[in-house]
Order: structure tokens, then sequence, then C-alpha cells
């Protein structure tokens, strides 16, 4: 047994105190201490992208942070993407071009597809793809994830949205 | 939307807010008081014999609750179930317990478990185990594995190849000396379908909670069959049916890979059983790379004879399908029972001859993956007409088209025994070939030659036969189930024994219920995946959920509306015989005005103490339906594809699919389904390959190895579709899940072969590969 670690982390704006190992990932401290299953595993090395959350405005592959390396960060969760009772654009879109099949994959793609319209917020397609190579999805084909992310873009400029738990 | 529209709607799903907003359940989300996590320790050689073990540390390692090998659970847990165990499986060849005893037969096989506190712990305590192995050489290639000196996995019965069927070839001789003294030619080749990894997105997992008191089970699964699962895992176990409920909640994707009852599954029960607490597994991906079955893996020797017009006249097939270590559910009969009858494809060929061996290797066992079986023998059939094709130096348009069965021959019986429903293969080939304007791109292609670049086109006319399934075709029925209940608000539910993994039928169901009754989608639920509320089910795999599941749901309605008929008859005081529901309103024929709402009426069953006499209260059916046939969607997939003759790189340009799954429900869906069945047929023919090494190590354990299809590197589908219904059920449709898959990969390899000039390559593409033949080329010229 290892010496635990106190780590103080803002998550989808509220503050938490835990003590963990050291060794804990972010993803299992999100997931288990926090009850934040939205974020999802589905690799363990940092390919399926299942697990992407916002850290201080960068989005990472949570299953590959230790949760130790997220003390005095902030974090945004598919959670906390939206206000309780409404959806993100990037949700909606999801929602409106049939951009999820079996959902797994559908969190950390939500998550990739915010970190690329925060910095790109009109992409080409081919810019999408491009943004999206780290978050694989077996039961779409993607074409629809596009789809879904020109949606969200084209909305998001018509009406600036902004996460809850700012995460930046 | 018209009400009278909802069938045929492209609504958006109704699992979605769920699934987008992080709050839906998989298993991993589950959390039970008291819980405990399992973890495996598997084989590290592919072949090896298990000289001794000490768990010792292991179990006293603090936080530890249990460790098991085989010994502990011999005579507690049942063999892994074999659907139908051929040649000598039926004596014992090939059949596993949960646990390996004696010897290890595959990287990854399954020799310990660790129960404790938390993952952490017993992931630590694994680590601890000792076990001495003597290793053995491996039987890795199928073709080798088949030789009197290779490496035997069941030393007792002294050959790896449990079952063959080898009939006489006389007639296809026959027909071979003809068709060459007749002028026309008989081509060869050798093709390998390699194996893959089905890769849902959701590893397996599994939550087991025996409760002592009341000897109770409870087991949350990521599974496809929740019915099947309970009822093999309560006779695995040794508990009545009744005391075993299964819980399928979310599932991650499947593709065939969560069609088994597993070890881990039967590990869990049995240590939750033992410890009286909840144990929880979860499949991290390296595991799933090894624990979960693989899919293909097939070699076949094709022989197709032609006139020189291309009229096939004879097709010969010899497969080998490679078993891997043991048996599950379906892995001795994947090439067998679901390829082979379906080895003419969409084609006229009046005679046909096939043969073939099942194999065992030191490798994960095989099983169904997206298709199963329908893949490799549509693959050998729109290959060969390619093979003839070049052979003729006709166009594969051409030998397509004088080769289709056509429209009026159905119902059409081939010669590999199956009987096709219906099909218009000529029609979905014409839109294929309108919307990718096939002149103007072959003279495109004939440019880009002239300028020295690589240009292929490729087609696959594929039919697959999907909806199990018909009496007699199976060991056990193959019916799906529904309980439909109208509720006294006017709400109905719908318990559906079909289980989904991503299919959307919480939607597609609803869609069918809502369009019968005249009601709005919102007020009908669809309840799935738990043995205790939902009628018996056979599970969600073949393309059968909505040509069999939601026949049930649909013929359980219809005897609903003649129940509330009679309610409503009585009511507007008319007979029943002129009373119709329309709309969501029972009137009387002639006087539209005289009539009562749905609601009225399912008020009314369920409340009122003055219905007629004979009259039951209450609206509630449970049916099951057991189709008659199988159906068999088509369509044609064209694959444009450029190579970089410097790189090697292929790029696929354009990809049309026109496909014909009879009627659509939710032509949104339909689309999602086959955007997603190309993706995984693509992902096989371009990247994808399950390798080991000769001794038996997994080379491609985790993704950084095993390459998946990426947003990068897909193409943009254009799709099409074509409409022919079938008789064989009450809603005219065929089934979507497999086709993309099953037309696509066929389509790939053709546009390759085209591309390069030559007769066959085998899968995958990669830039290694086609350089190396380019280079060859250039050599040559």
């Amino acid at each position: 047994m290892t010496t635990k670690r106190d780590i103080s982390v803002t998550v989808n704006g509220e503050q938490h105190h835990s003590q963990v190992e050291p060794r804990m990932l972010l993803v299992h401290y999100l997931r288990e201490v926090l009850d934040l299953t939205g974020t999802h595993i589905g690799c363990d090395t940092s390919q399926c992208g299942a697990c992407t959350v916002m850290l201080n405005s960068e989005s990472v592959k949570s299953c590959t942070v230790l949760a130790v390396q997220a003390d005095g960060c902030e974090v945004t969760t598919i959670e906390g993407l939206a206000p309780e009772g409404s959806l993100h654009p990037i949700q909606e879109g999801f929602w409106e071009k049939h951009g999820l099949q079996c959902g797994f994959c559908t969190p950390g793609m939500i998550m990739a597809s915010y970190n690329l319209l925060k910095n790109n917020p009109n992409p080409s397609e081919e810019e999408i793809r491009t943004a999206l190579k780290g978050n694989i999805c077996r039961c779409t084909g993607y074409q629809n994830i596009v789809k879904a992310v020109q949606y969200a873009a084209e909305h998001m400029q018509a009406a600036a949205t902004q996460p809850v738990g700012a995460g930046e | 939307m018209g009400i009278s529209a909802m069938l045929g709607s492209p609504i958006k799903r109704r699992e979605d807010p769920r699934l987008i907003t992080g709050q839906a359940t998989y298993v991993d989300d589950i959390k039970i008081p008291g819980m405990l996590y399992m973890a495996v320790l598997r084989s590290p050689y592919g072949h090896a014999r298990i000289t001794s073990i000490n768990t010792d540390a292991a179990r006293q390692y603090p936080g530890v609750k249990a460790v098991y090998t085989a010994v502990d659970m011999k005579g507690a847990v049942g063999n892994v179930v074999v659907a139908v165990p051929l040649g000598k499986m039926g004596e014992g060849m090939g059949i596993h317990g949960p646990l390996a005893e004696g010897k290890v037969r595959f990287y990854g096989d399954p020799v310990a478990v660790v129960i404790a506190d938390d993952r952490y712990t017993a992931r630590d305590a694994r680590d601890l185990i000792d076990i001495d192995y003597e290793p053995l050489p491996a039987a890795i290639d199928v073709e080798k594995a088949m030789q009197s000196d290779a490496p035997i996995l069941y030393e007792e019965f002294g050959t790896n190849v449990p079952f063959g069927m080898h009939p006489p070839t006389d007639d296809i001789d026959k027909v071979f000396q003809q068709t060459q003294a007749d002028g026309g030619v008989v081509v060869k080749a050798r093709m390998v379908n390699q194996r893959v990894a089905p890769v849902a997105m959701e590893t397996r997992g599994v939550v087991a909670e025996y409760r002592k008191a009341n000897k109770t089970l409870t087991v949350w699964s990521s599974s496809q069959i929740p019915h099947l699962l309970r009822n093999i895992l309560a006779a695995l176990v040794g508990l009545p049916q009744h005391q075993v409920r299964v819980i399928v909640p979310e599932v991650g994707g499947g593709f065939g890979s969560k069609l088994n009852v597993y070890p881990e599954e039967m590990a869990a029960a049995f240590a939750s059983m033992k410890l009286g607490h909840a144990v929880k597994w979860i499949e991290d991906r390296s595991e799933n790379m090894v624990a979960t079955i693989h899919g293909r893996d097939q070699v076949d020797y094709v022989e197709v004879a032609a006139n020189k017009d291309g009229k096939i006249t004879g097709l010969k097939i010899y497969g080998i399908s490679d078993l891997g270590a043991y048996s599950q559910l379906f892995t001795d009969v994947i090439m067998i029972a679901f390829g082979f009858p379906v080895s003419c494809g969409s084609y006229d060929i009046p005679t046909i001859h096939i043969s073939g061996d099942i194999v065992f290797t030191n490798k994960t066992p095989t099983d169904a993956y997206r298709g199963a079986g329908r893949p490799e023998a549509t693959y050998i059939a729109e290959r060969a007409i390619d093979l003839v094709a070049h052979e003729l130096g006709k166009d594969p348009v051409d030998v397509r088209r004088i080769n289709f069965i056509k429209p009026e021959q159905f119902p059409y019986k081939t010669a590999a025994g199956a009987v096709y429903d219906t099909g218009n293969y000529e029609g979905a080939l014409d839109k294929a070939l309108q919307i990718v304007n096939y002149e103007s791109l072959r003279a495109e292609q004939k440019q880009k030659r002239a300028e020295g670049k690589l240009m292929g086109i490729g087609l696959s006319s594929y039919i697959e036969i999907c909806g199990f399934g018909p009496k007699g075709t199976a060991p056990v029925g193959l019916y799906e189930s529904a309980r439909v209940r109208v509720e006294q608000s006017g709400t109905v539910m719908v318990y559906t024994g079909s289980s989904p993994h991503g299919q959307g039928e919480e939607t597609t169901f609803a869609q069918i219920v809502a369009e019968e009754f005249g009601i709005p989608v919102e007020n009908v639920l669809v309840m799935h995946g738990d043995t205790d509320s939902t009628p018996e089910g056979r599970g969600t795999y073949g393309s059968r959920t909505t040509a069999v599941g939601g026949s049930a749901v649909y013929n359980a309605v219809q005897r609903l509306k003649e129940k509330m008929t009679q309610i409503a008859s009585h009511m507007l005081e008319a007979s029943a015989s002129d009373v119709t529901l329309e709309e969501g309103k029972f009137s009387v024929a002639g006087s539209p005005q005289k009539a009562v709402t749905f609601n009225e009426v399912a008020a009314t069953a369920n409340l009122s103490n003055t219905l007629a006499p004979g009259i039951e209260p209450g609206l509630e059916t449970t049916v099951f339906f057991e189709p008659e046939a199988c159906v068999f969607p088509f369509g044609t997939h064209i694959c444009v594809v450029e190579i970089d003759k410097e790189t090697g790189e292929a790029e696929i340009t354009r990809f049309v699919a026109v496909d014909d799954c009879g009627r659509q429900l939710n032509p949104l869906l339909v689309q999602g389904q086959i955007h997603g069945g190309i993706a995984q047929g693509v992902g096989q023919a371009m990247w994808e390959q399950v390798v080991y090494s000769e001794d038996g190590q997994l080379l491609t354990g985790s993704l950084m190895d095993y390459a998946m299809p990426i947003a990068e590197e897909l193409p943009t589908y254009e799709l099409d579709h074509t409409i022919t219904l079938t008789p064989v059920n009450p809603l005219g449709v065929k089934g979507v899940g497999e086709a993309g898959t099953i037309g696509s990969t066929p389509a790939v390899a053709n546009a390759i072969a085209d591309a390069l000039g030559v007769a066959h390559v085998d899968m995958p593409f990669t830039p290694e590969k086609l350089w190396k033949i380019i280079q060859q080329q250039q050599q040559q010229q």
C-alpha cells in the first residue's frame, strides 16, 4: 500500500478534496471517486479517446493522466458541458445527425469536438476528420460525427454557449 | 409530422439523450455495496504445459478475498457451451472449462482469477501468482496445423482437425472439363480472409451478485444475448433458471463478439456464489484483444469455370476455417453453416462444389464477427466474378449482369442449398452505376493510366442471409418475442426479448407501435435486456432483430388492436366489423363523428367494470414470432481507389453503396448501420489484421498495434437504396446490420486488383504490400 496524497480538483465547477493513491488514473478518480461515469475507458493506451476530458482548457485523455497531476486544476467532463436540463450544441448535433449508435465513444468524441471548435470555430471537413483522429468509433463510420460537428459549428456561431464548469 | 407517416420516418433516436449527456449506465458504471473486483491471470505462452501453480503469496496479499484456479471450479462450473459440436468435438475436442487445466492453448488463455477489494489490489495480487510453464511448439499457421508433423493441441485426438467435409467431385470435374472443351476458362485463386478483431469500444464486463439468503444470482453483463446467457449460466453453475436474472444494461457495441457465454462470466458468478458478495470484472483493452473472440480467419481455394461470354458454369470452393484454440458458441459452424449456404452470392451458378476443414490452432478462438461467414462467402463470390472478368478481359459489370439471378426466378433455390426470398440485383447495380457515373469513371481511369497513375474501380453485388431463423435450422427455436401492454393512460409499454447494443430499437420498435395504433411515438416505451421483465428472446445478431423481434411487436399490436376494436364497438354501440382505427381514433364506418379515442378505449379496458360479456379486462399480450424462412438483403457497392506508386499507399476516393434491406422503418438508422458496416468492411480490406508470431505471441495486442479505422482515413459514403419487400415477415423488412460489412470488403479488394491490373491480392492492402507489387511490375517491364 502506498501513501495517499491530498489533491484538490475543480470538476465541472465544483471543488473536490480527496486522498488518492499516487498511481490512480484521473479517469478512475472521475469515475470511481466522484461517480462521474460519463467519461469512459476504451483502450488504456491513449488511442481511442473515450476518456477525453478538458483539463485547464486543453483536452486530455484521462486514462493516461494521473489524478495527482490534476491537483489544483479545473476539469470539465461530459456531465459539465451544458447546464442541467439543456444540451450543448455539440450534443444537439450528435443527436440531430445520428452521430452515435452504441454511445460508448460519444462523451469523448463530444469533448474532443469541443476542443476543436474552441480553437477552430469553423473547421472544414478535413480539419474535423484530422482533429478526431485520436477518437475511435466502431459504430458510425464517422460520417455522421463529421455532420454533427458541422451542425455544432453552425449553431455555436449563431449563439455562443459556455460550459458551466468553465474548465479553462 | 403526420402520425401515419411515422413508420419510415427518419426520426431522431429516443435513446440518445442519456448517451450524449454521460448519464447512460454501462456495466462498469454499476456499483453495489460490498462489491469485489476480479482480475484474470492469463497465459504468456501460445502453447505450454502448466507444471505448477502457486497462489500462496497472492492469497495472503492484503485486500485479497480469494484466488481460484481450474481445480477450484472443477465440478462446480460446467464447460463453455458449443451450439453444434462437429465431428470430434462431440467427443470433447476443443471443449473447455472457464480456466485452463494442465495446458494453456493460446496467448491469453485464462489460468487463474483473483478476487479483491478493489481493481488495483486485484491486479497487484495477480502479479504474485507463480506459475511454472513448459513451453511447447505452437500451431499458428492454419495450413501447417493440418499437417501430420504439426504441434497438436489435443494430443488424445492426434490431429488438429475435428471435422471436414469432402463430398465427391465428379459433377464439378465434368463441368470444368466441358467448359474447357467448349473454349471457356477455369480460373483459380487462393484467398486469405485474414483474422480481425471485433473491438467494440466498450470491452466486455460483468457484475455477478449472488444473494445467499434467497439463492438468487443477478448478472449484469455487456452481452448481446441476455436470455441465452441466463439459461446457459444457470445450467453451468447449477442453479434453477428462475434463480438467475440477467440484466443487460447499455452495451457499447458488440458486432458478434458479445454473443457468447464467456469464461469470465462463469468465473465471476462462481466467485460471487462462493463469497456472497457482488464481483465485478471489466476487461481491459489488452485483454479484449486476446480474451474476446476474433473474426474471419479463413483460407479458401477457389476455382471458377466460365464460358467465353463470362457465364459461370461451375464454382468449386475448398475452405479452411481457423478455429483458434477452443470452440466457443458458434466457432465451428461459422464457415459451414453461415458462409457456405450463400456461396453462389447473387449469381445463377448451376453447379457448385463445396468442401472444407475446420482446424484448431494456438490462437484466440474465432466466432461470429459482423457478417459471420457471409463476408467470407461473399468475398469469394465477388472475387470469383472479377477473376473471370480479368481472365476474359471483360468489364466486371457485364460479367455480373450475365450471371445475376433474375427477379422472375424468385424464390430461387441455389446450387448451394439456400432459398432466396426476393431480389432485384440488376436494379441495385444499375442505380449504383448511375450514381458513380460508371462510363465516365472508366474513361477517367483510362486517362489516368495513360498518365501512369494507378486508379481502380471495384464492384460488389452482394447478397446476405439473415433473419435467423426458421424451424429446424438451429438446435433451438430462433424466435423473438414481445409483450405489449396498453396502460390506462394510453401509454404503450413494449417488453421485447431482443436486446440492442446501439441499433436503436427503442426508436424503431416504438415507431412500429405508434404507426399501427396511430398514436404519438412519445407515448410508446420500449424496455429490453432484463430477463425478469422481458419475455424469452434469442438475442441481437445476424441482422435479425427487426425482421424477427420487430415482427413479434407488430403481431402483438395487431392482437391488441383487435381487442380494442371490440371494446370500442361496445362503447360506440356498433358492430365490431364496422369499427376501424385510424389516427388514434376508433370510429364507425359511415359516421366518422361517432368515435372514441385510443386513450378512451385504453382507459375503459383497464378501468371499466362494465365491459361487454366475454371481454377480459386489461390490454396486454405476449407474442412469439418464428419466421418461416430467412431473408436475403442485397445491394451493389462501388469503390474507387487511387494508389500512389511511390509509397504504395491506397486512397479510397469514392465509395457508393446502394443497399436493399426491404422496407426501411427509419432511414436515418438504416444509413447509420450502412455507414458503420462499410467502415468495418473497409477496415478489414485496408488496415486491420491480427498478427501472431510463430511461437504464438500476439503482436497486435493493443490499439497501438491493431489498426482501427479512423475518421481521417475513411471516405465519405454516397448512399442510396432500392426497396424489394419480402413476404417472409409482416413488416416486409430484411435486415441491415451486416450488409455494409459484407458488401464493402470485396468492393475494395476488386478496386485494388483493378488498379494494379492483377488477378488477386490478399488483404489488408497495406502500403508495403502494394509497393512491393508495384516494384515487381516495374522490374518486369
